[in-house]
């Protein structure tokens, strides 16, 4: 119980900072950072879908890059043919990505282990081919989206300050939903199975309809990442499904730490931030980027969280 | 008729390169249960000593050694440094140690050799062409690199299956733990394959540089079909890479080649322009996802134990 009273105080420090930083950023002239941490928090809303099933369901998806894309695409293309009615085009976006993963959790479950991995990898990679082989919409070129997200009078996206708190709204019900579901005892079922498949098949829970509910979820999470994504650059380009989006989303989870929800939302903080750090001070960051996570991966095995968990319980026995 | 067996041999030549990728990175799983998406990065270097070098000495054959020799010293140095600390570690985390690996050395190969494509050439006692049929002409250096990679095939067949260290290799790969009990030095057998493993993807690298491009990234995307190749064939086969990476080859090239022609048959032709190409990069993905479906374990699964 302690532990989860101070995973209410990490989420709830890190959400006020984050809807502070407007107000904070513009009094320091530096508006920069209003479109680098909306940036952030779209990230952070797509580690979030991903750990859903990877933290809490022990499904390592590969292919996540590809919720995001098709979310981005569905905005894309609606404004492609003028239709830039916000609700209707993020319907859309959140639809198409849990259908299709629907299909590809349908297919992709009966797989454990590495094939897990490699099958979702599979299908990542052919929607990222698809976005890059259809020339009506720009192909590998991309394609320029016209004008922001209409929602009628209510919420102009064209300020980029409306944009960042619409994020952060999503952000924050992405949080509560996941907290909800996870809770709740169809997460519980999420998580036994994580941790014992055969024990909660031998208690009588169709494990893979429950992991597929969770995976179609996470993709239609992904898929307002993706929406929302579309909204702030403006640009449609298959990269963002390339198979390296998906490494760098699941590199934020294990960054922030895994199978707790604030995590990714800390990794998706850290991962940015660093690289956006490190672009500024040498243009080969990644040569410092790259060793940064293997050590990451070797020496720590929860993230930021644990590890500044672990410091504290070092520093108060000393 | 021409073009249909010359697709096909192309089909053929960009399999023998999976296969050499594949071999390796399926040998490194089967034994150390490992993932190692940076087996890209070793092609890639492979690669660029290979194209740096035969632009320094106008050599083949010394651009080759180079290649081969330089890229397994990386190999075995990055085995000793980070993958130690990996092979008890889960799939997710050698995903993500190795995810990071490739950064590093896309970024070092820019560091030394610059942002832009590096030129490597065909040499000049192989640019010609060879009638393989009566009226069809084919590149000799593709078909030196079907012929190497057939070769190379059967020395991994008899190295596998015919001497003590391929025995070694296969207990390995059905079960560690008993092995290293008898007495087997088992982290000098890993650093051993996983030299071996860096010098087939050098080749593959080394003789793929003048048909591809020589660029840094150049092996992120061959290393995911490498992997498709790999669970095509059942993880740990390095029959089952062979046949697959074949089938993984011509499958995509001829894909390309024909694909958008045949459906301008049945569709107009705007929508064959886009339905072409797209299906066509799709098709290996669903060739995998669809041998997956029905066998889960692949082509050649491991025998149970």
């Amino acid at each position: 119980m302690k532990s989860a009273s101070k995973g209410l105080v990490v989420t709830a420090a890190t959400l006020a900072t984050l809807a502070l930083l407007p107000p904070v950023s513009l009094v320091f002239g530096q508006d920069f950072y209003i479109d680098l941490f909306t940036r952030i928090m779209i990230f952070a809303i797509a580690a979030v879908s991903l750990d859903l099933i990877l933290g809490f369901g022990g499904m390592v998806s590969f292919g996540h890059a590809a919720y995001l894309g098709i979310g981005s695409y569905a905005v894309g293309i609606l404004a492609f043919y003028h239709i830039d009615n916000g609700f209707l085009q993020f319907g859309v976006a959140i639809l198409a990505s849990a259908l299709i993963a629907l299909f590809i959790g349908w297919v992709s479950l009966r797989t454990s282990g590495i094939y897990f991995i490699m099958i979702t990898l599979a299908f990542g990679q052919m929607i990222y081919f698809l976005g890059e082989s259809v020339n009506q919409f720009g192909g590998d070129n991309g394609l320029n989206i016209e004008r922001h997200s209409r929602f009628a009078a209510l919420l102009n996206l064209d300020k980029p300050t409306a944009l960042y708190y619409f994020v952060f709204a999503w952000l924050v019900f992405c949080l509560g939903m996941g907290w909800r579901l996870v809770e709740s005892r169809f997460g519980m079922v999420i998580r036994g199975a994580k941790s014992n498949e055969t024990r909660m098949l031998a208690l009588g829970f169709r494990t893979f309809r429950y992991k597929l509910v969770a995976f179609v979820i996470s993709g239609a999470m992904a898929g307002l990442a993706g929406a929302l994504l579309a909204n702030l650059t403006l640009f449609l380009s298959p990269n963002i499904m390339h198979w390296t989006r998906s490494g760098e989303i699941m590199m934020m989870v294990i960054l922030g730490g895994m199978g707790t929800l604030i995590g990714p939302v800390i990794g998706a903080i850290a991962y940015l931030v660093l690289e956006n750090l490190l672009s500024g001070f040498t243009e080969h960051w990644q040569a410092i980027l790259g060793p940064f996570l293997v050590l990451v991966v070797i020496f720590s095995k929860t993230g930021l969280l644990g590890a500044a968990g672990a410091w504290r319980a070092k520093s108060s026995h000393a | 008729m021409i073009i249909v067996a010359e697709q096909v041999l192309n089909g053929v030549q960009f399999g023998i390169t999976l296969f050499l990728m594949a071999a390796g990175l399926t040998l490194i799983f089967g034994v150390m249960n490992l993932v190692n998406l940076a087996h890209g990065s070793l092609y890639m270097i492979g690669a660029f000593i290979a194209a740096a070098t035969f632009n320094a000495t106008h050599s083949f054959v010394f651009a080759i050694a180079a290649a081969l020799v330089g890229t397994a010293a990386v190999g075995v140095a990055v085995e000793v440094i980070v993958f130690r600390a990996l092979y008890q570690r889960d799939h997710l985390d050698q995903v993500l140690a190795t995810f990071g690996l490739i950064l590093f050395f896309n970024e070092i190969v820019r560091m030394v050799w610059g942002a832009t494509a590096l030129y490597a050439q065909v040499p000049d006692f192989l640019s010609g062409q060879i009638q393989v049929l009566p009226g069809v002409p084919y590149p000799t250096y593709r078909l030196v690199i079907i012929a190497v990679g057939l070769v190379v095939a059967l020395f991994l067949y008899l190295l596998v299956m015919r001497t003590r260290i391929g025995m070694l290799i296969r207990a390995g790969a059905s079960d560690r733990t008993m092995v290293a009990a008898l007495g087997v030095n088992i982290t000098l057998l890993y650093t051993l394959i996983f030299g071996l493993g860096a010098a087939l993807a050098a080749l593959a690298g080394a003789l793929a540089g003048p048909v591809f491009t020589v660029e840094s990234g150049m092996g992120d995307d061959l290393l995911i079909l490498a992997f498709v190749v790999i669970v095509i064939g059942g993880i740990g086969s390095i029959r089952g890479a062979f046949i697959a990476a074949v089938l993984v080859g011509v499958v995509d090239t001829v894909g390309r080649a024909f694909l958008r022609p045949l459906f301008a048959l049945v569709m107009s032709g705007f929508a064959a322009d886009n339905a072409g190409p797209a299906t066509a990069s799709m098709l290996i993905y669903i060739l995998m996802a669809t041998v997956l479906f029905f066998r889960p374990e692949g082509l050649f699964p491991r025998a149970k134990r």
